[in-house]
């Protein structure tokens, strides 16, 4: 029975396609499957706005949106009437095609993202050999529509705030992409099921996933920090800061096309919290032997939601880095530590089984992260205040 | 043009097309970063060329094609860095990026 | 096959003739991302998937990028006066379709050596990684010394000099 409900997606799938004639099969299946993505993950979007507004609400101290609907939940619904009805404003001296265009190749590049994360036992896409990549590739793809999108608004802010946003994401890219390797490196694979099968086994009632290694933990601290850099959240939303540069590079849009780039975030989120939930959190594992009946689609979105609550609340919480300060961080102390994680990783796997290698990578991992953090960061000498008078 | 002998001809058509194409960039624009987009698409097509032959030469188990066409995205991109930075500095100092008048050694 | 082909080709080659025809300095550098975007197409019809994301990866992700960054750092985005192409464009024209000649030619008269059909080779990323570090570790080594030098090399050229040193 337990089976039967963990597989329930696939069967559904068989059963539909089953009605075509054998040779549309598999594209129909594929059909049936791209059709569940698109209607999930925006529904899921659309939940997790009012759980946004709502928990930051809680955590400032307020409530949230609580007029329509019980307790606010219907706002979505509200808020998706309010921009599909409102005037599509294009400024005139704007370059309309480009205008136009990079609105869609945010949504499709995040969409395509989507393709090769295992949402559950057999229930990935596509299965790529080369999944981690291919999705890596496609976040790479991202950064030009936000170029785009800035740039074609002829609006010093928009373009100031696209290249912002460029410059960070690009930083961050490399730490996101050298997380990834470690896991790489240990499960001997790009393809994302076969990592999640790596991370699949329990010795007694504790999975082995990856996050309860020293390399592991350290990765993904690293990957959630280039994660929250690349989707733009907070501390790292300096090119959309809404007090700082009226709303970044999605300045001129109205109406559905700015609805279209807060779904491409959102989605954005979604997409790297799946890839890191398969990375280091194990896939769609169960967190201990016993709950194993519990259906694996369950484990990996309830996985996905915890991360973005975990995003909501950083949210609500740090205060926003400043773009030098955001910068220093990431090439003068998150590169470095991922790079030494990366070798510790090595180190980890050439050591063999036994209580030495955790022993030796924590010390490591620990001593690493005390010396960057105090001498890679440390700041500058303040002296008193100096005042310039205008003449 | 409905039938290439076989799918090879295809992509070695196309790839010659868009080396000339390329070159064609690279000869006839004024701007130093048009130039730099042509180079791109020349060393584009030489990669297309590679992966054509690996795809269908007698040994695709060996790997060269596709080792070729990765090491050269690797230097492309270096090259693509070092030149535009080159073009930045000269801006810099002679405050044009046309190539025509950029035409002596002297500063 | 044969009509994704012929349209994955297309739009490559509109993408290139659009890159170098058009006259705004952005426009072109778009356009040549279509042209990228069109070639990493043609290497995952030929099943080379590895060399089609890192296409996709290196060449969208980060020399687009950098074009454009180049482009707004250099003001190209206004227009000069005395017009976009330079006064010998004609035998730079003749030049490259003459090369596409002798291209074209020697590809069409070769026709009886080329194989007609070939099984799609099954390499795995695994195969790719292994020949990186077995056979081809040399030039893995020397393309990390060229990608470190070129950046070194590229900050130092691209940085503002020193004050005093003008």
């Amino acid at each position: 029975m337990a089976e039967k409900l963990d597989q329930i997606f696939i069967i559904l799938r068989d059963w539909l396609v089953s009605f075509l004639p054998a040779v549309l099969r598999p594209a129909a299946g594929v059909l049936l499957a791209v059709i569940a993505i698109v209607c999930v993950f925006p529904g899921l979007f659309a939940l997790t706005t009012v759980f946004e507004r709502k928990g930051l609400g809680r955590i400032q101290n307020r409530l949230g949106p609580n007029r329509v609907g019980p307790f606010g939940f219907f706002q979505p619904i509200a808020d998706g009437i309010k921009s599909l009805t409102k005037e599509d404003i294009v400024p005139f001296s704007a370059n309309a095609l480009v205008h136009f265009l990079a609105p869609l190749i945010l949504v499709v590049t995040v969409f395509m993202g989507f393709a090769v994360l295992p949402m559950g036992r057999n229930m990935v896409l596509v299965d790529m050999d080369a999944g981690l990549l291919f999705f890596f590739a496609m976040g790479a793809a991202t950064e030009l529509s936000v170029f785009m999108a800035g740039w074609s608004s002829r609006n010093k802010y928009s373009l100031l705030g696209a290249m912002r946003a460029v410059a960070q994401m690009i930083s961050y890219e490399v730490v996101l992409l050298l997380s990834g390797v470690s896991v790489v490196m240990i499960s001997g694979s790009l393809s994302l099921p076969k990592i999640v099968a790596a991370q699949n086994s329990y010795s007694g009632i504790f999975p082995h996933w990856y996050i309860f290694t020293p390399w592991g933990l350290g990765a993904f601290i690293m990957y959630a920090i280039a994660a929250t850099a690349e989707t733009n959240r907070s501390p790292f939303d300096l090119p959309e800061g809404e007090s700082e540069l009226v709303a970044g590079y999605h300045t001129e849009y109205s109406g559905f096309k700015f609805a279209l780039f807060f779904l491409g975030e959102y989605l954005a989120m979604f997409s790297i919290s799946g890839m890191g939930t398969t990375l280091f959190l194990g896939g769609w594992s169960a967190p201990f032997s016993f709950l194993s009946w519990v259906p694996s689609w369950i484990w990996f979105f309830g996985k996905v939601m915890t991360s973005i609550f975990v995003f909501i609340w950083m949210r609500g919480t740090l205060p926003r880095l400043r773009q030098d300060q955001l910068m220093n961080f990431a090439w003068k102390f998150v590169l470095p530590f991922t790079l030494l994680d990366l070798m510790v990783t090595a180190l980890w796997r050439f050591m063999g089984d036994g209580w030495q290698r955790w022993v030796v990578c924590t010390l490591i991992l620990i001593a690493a992260y005390v010396l960057m953090g105090r001498v890679g960061l440390r700041r500058k000498h303040i002296g008193p205040r100096s005042y310039r008078y205008a003449e | 043009m409905t039938g290439f002998a076989s799918p090879l001809t295809g992509y070695l058509i196309v790839a010659a097309l868009i080396f000339a194409i390329g070159l064609a960039g690279a000869l006839v624009r004024r701007n130093a970063i048009m130039v730099l987009i042509g180079i791109e698409l020349m060393l584009n097509a030489a990669n297309l060329n590679f992966i054509a032959f690996w795809r269908f030469g007698p040994h695709p188990e060996a790997l060269t094609g596709m080792m070729f066409a990765i090491f050269s995205i690797a230097v492309a991109a270096a090259e693509a860095a070092v030149g535009l930075g080159l073009v930045i500095a000269i801006h810099r100092h002679t405050n044009t990026t046309d190539l025509d008048k950029i035409n002596r050694m002297k500063g | 096959m044969n009509a994704i082909f012929y349209i994955l080709a297309a739009l490559t080659i509109t993408g290139g003739l659009a890159a170098i025809l058009l006259k705004h300095l952005i426009h072109a550098a778009l356009a040549v991302t279509i042209a990228f975007a069109g070639l990493a197409l043609l290497f995952l019809q030929l099943d080379a998937q590895f060399a089609g994301f890192a296409q996709i990866l290196v060449y969208i992700g980060a020399v687009a990028i950098l074009v454009v960054f180049a482009i707004l750092l250099t003001r190209g985005a206004d227009l000069p006066r005395e017009g976009v192409f330079s006064p010998t464009w004609l035998v730079g024209l003749v030049i490259a379709a003459g090369v596409f000649a002798v291209l074209g030619w020697a590809v069409l008269r070769s026709v009886n050596a080329i194989p007609q059909q070939a099984a799609a080779p099954a390499v795995s990323v695994l195969d790719i990684g292994n020949a990186l570090v077995g056979r081809y570790v040399l030039p893995l080594e020397i393309v990390a010394l060229l990608l470190t030098a070129a950046t070194i090399g590229a900050v130092i050229v691209a940085m503002h000099e020193k004050a005093g040193s003008r």
